[in-house]
């Protein structure tokens, strides 16, 4: 006799999915489906869908999606929150539409501490419109608007996100996980139930960044891939939790003492 | 004994399966599917375990998980 251990969850709809193959964005909708499912809050879920990659998420959740302008999740999670504080509502956002055109949305409903879930998925480059450099893009990364590799004097350097928002007071929850390996998969399912949960008890704005793969663009197969990603992504963004409203006053305590104030005298 | 299931429709034959699997259990295809990838299939089935590592990775979710219960395999 046999059990079915793991099947397909409800959360997400029959479509078969439009990704490349080896894509990350896969693997998060799944988990992002299964949570929903899991806290039994489908009914009263509403998902903002990106501009990017995933423009197409509103046909593969199984719960209420909308589709806002470019960059514009926060706001419109704002408002649907405002309205409707019963319901549990989630972002699902890309690096081009969260860092780069969306940057200013994402920090003021940070700053704000709204409280909304955001599902930032960063894979180093602008996926959809065929692998332009993003903002967070590494340094000496190639993409096809910088062939010879990110230069630090022409493109700057690359955001770090939680780090950037775990600056401001009002962030109740910050992590970065990755989707690479079984483990890290299982990790990161654990951080976006924690972002759900959190916003359901109302502890303020949470936002989970997840490291994800992009084979096509990044010029590899799946396999080289999910390699660069821990060779070369995660030594830049280094995963764990930025913030957590559970040992807020400690935390704060010992990042204050742990920040070490260098300034620059090498200005040309 | 444990088995997978591959939806072929849906898988599209990134091989992130095949790497994950701890016992070497699932390889690449050499026969098309009807969407014109190598899906992936058990080559050493009588390996699985239901471990659950390459549905966990699956990007397309195209894999499901049938585990042996251990009431049935002491009655065998």
């Amino acid at each position: 006799m046999e059990k079915k251990v793991f099947k397909r969850t409800g959360g997400l709809t029959d479509i078969p999915m439009r990704y490349c193959p080896g894509c990350g964005h896969g693997i998060i909708h799944r988990l992002v489906a299964e949570v929903i499912e899991e806290l039994g809050v489908q009914k009263r879920t509403i998902g903002i869908a990106p501009v990017g990659c995933s423009v197409f998420a509103d046909e593969y959740f199984n719960c209420d999606m909308i589709q806002p302008p470019h960059g514009r999740g926060p706001a419109v999670a704002t408002g649907m929150k405002r309205i409707r504080p019963d319901c549990v509502v989630f972002s699902y956002q890309g690096d081009g539409d969260l860092a780069s055109i969306g940057m200013a949305e994402t920090v003021h409903a940070a700053a704000r501490a709204e409280n909304i879930t955001i599902i930032f998925v960063n894979n180093a480059i602008y996926g959809m419109t065929g692998g332009q450099m993003a903002p967070t893009t590494l340094i000496g990364m190639k993409s096809t608007t910088s062939p010879f590799g990110r230069d630090v004097k022409r493109a700057g350097y690359p955001i770090r996100m939680c780090e950037f928002l775990a600056a401001l007071d009002a962030p109740g929850y910050l992590v970065r996980v990755s989707v690479h390996k079984p483990a890290n998969v299982m990790k990161a399912k654990k951080a976006v139930k924690k972002a759900f949960q959190v916003q359901m008890e109302g502890l303020g704005f949470s936002m989970v960044e997840i490291i994800s793969q992009c084979p096509t663009d990044w010029f590899l197969t799946p396999l080289q891939a999910v390699e660069y990603v821990e060779k070369q992504m995660i030594p830049y963004y280094p995963l764990g939790e930025y913030k957590t409203p559970f040992k807020k006053e400690e935390g704060k305590k010992e990042a204050k003492d742990k920040i070490e104030v260098e300034f620059r005298t090498d200005f040309n | 004994m444990s088995r997978i299931e591959v939806d072929e429709k849906r898988c599209k034959g990134c091989g992130l399966c095949v790497i994950a699997c701890p016992f070497g259990v699932l390889d690449l295809s050499d026969k098309f599917s009807s969407t014109g990838y190598y899906p992936a299939v058990m080559v050493k089935p009588e390996k699985c375990t239901g471990c659950t590592l390459c549905a966990l990775v699956c990007p397309d979710v195209a894999i499901e998980v049938y585990k042996e219960t251990k009431k049935a395999g002491a009655e065998k």
